[in-house]
């Protein structure tokens, strides 16, 4: 508790640091001693520690039907944890009345679970993302999808064997 | 060892046609470290990681990205953009020690 209330605190300071840190080099500031959580980042679904915590935390609930919409790629076998490949699409039109407004990425049993959430507009054309994350070990991944009437969809959870964990490095 | 830091990098078609749906791909170099992990001498590395990817197109909001520590280092992203008119695609990351980089990518679009 006490590191979540430092950070809240951080994160309400936030423009009093970031007014100081712009008389700093980009090196100064990106070196600094003073942590803190950037406005708007949401630390408690991230700090989470189960995969319902998180997503009750990020998504308000835990029982999302899976739809055939949310595509996740990722290999099946990763050698390497610390570095896996996934992609995200969800089957939308992308207009300004029908689009993907939210997607979340977990992975069960990491240290906390939420990897990644994406927040698209219309203009983005496609709700497709493609990058790399961690794995602690061999586990399930799995996508939730939200439209901007709140429907909320999943990914089949995808499972990935891990050789190396990537919590080492 | 210093960790690099920063160094941006877009890539992105500098043209398409009206209507095209575009990929962009992006790198930053970052540790993403979790604090969870111990060095050599035992003691704790501390989380440094970037928390928000910001991207606009002409100024106008197009993808925002929240990050947690489970993303790897030197983080890789790629999105899509469908391409309506001229402009400035620009990204912004910000990470969890006040570290912010931007870089931009202009495309033309007929």
């Amino acid at each position: 508790m006490k590191k979540v209330q430092r950070r809240q605190f951080l994160g309400t300071s936030a423009t009093a640091v970031a007014v100081a840190a712009v008389a700093g080099s980009s090196l100064l500031r990106a070196g600094s001693a003073i942590a803190g959580n950037v406005a708007g980042w949401p630390a408690k679904a991230f700090d989470a520690k189960t995969l319902d915590q998180a997503m009750t935390d990020s998504i308000g609930k835990t029982n999302i039907p899976v739809s055939a919409k949310v595509i996740l790629k990722a290999p099946t076998i990763a050698e390497n944890g610390g570095s896996v490949p996934v992609t995200i699409e969800v089957d939308s039109p992308m207009t300004a009345d029908d689009y993907i407004s939210t997607v979340w990425l977990f992975v069960d049993h990491n240290p906390t679970p939420l990897a990644s959430q994406f927040n698209f507009t219309p203009a983005c054309g496609k709700a497709y993302i493609q990058e790399r994350i961690k794995m602690a070990k061999t586990d399930n991944v799995r996508v939730v999808a939200k439209t901007n009437k709140g429907e909320l969809m999943a990914s089949a959870p995808k499972e990935v064997k891990v050789t190396i964990g990537g919590c080492g490095g | 060892m210093a960790e690099a830091l920063g160094n941006p990098m877009i890539r992105m078609p500098s043209s398409a046609k009206k209507g095209d749906i575009v990929e962009v791909r992006s790198l930053i170099m970052n540790p993403m470290t979790t604090g969870l992990t111990k060095d050599k001498a035992g003691k704790v590395i501390p989380a440094h990681f970037i928390q928000t990817v910001t991207v606009t197109f002409n100024q106008k909001p197009l993808l925002d990205v929240d990050w947690s520590t489970a993303v790897s280092a030197n983080p890789y992203l790629a999105f899509k953009m469908r391409a309506e008119e001229s402009g400035t695609l620009e990204m912004t990351w910000k990470d969890n020690t006040n570290g912010t980089w931007s870089a931009t990518a202009k495309i033309t679009v007929s």
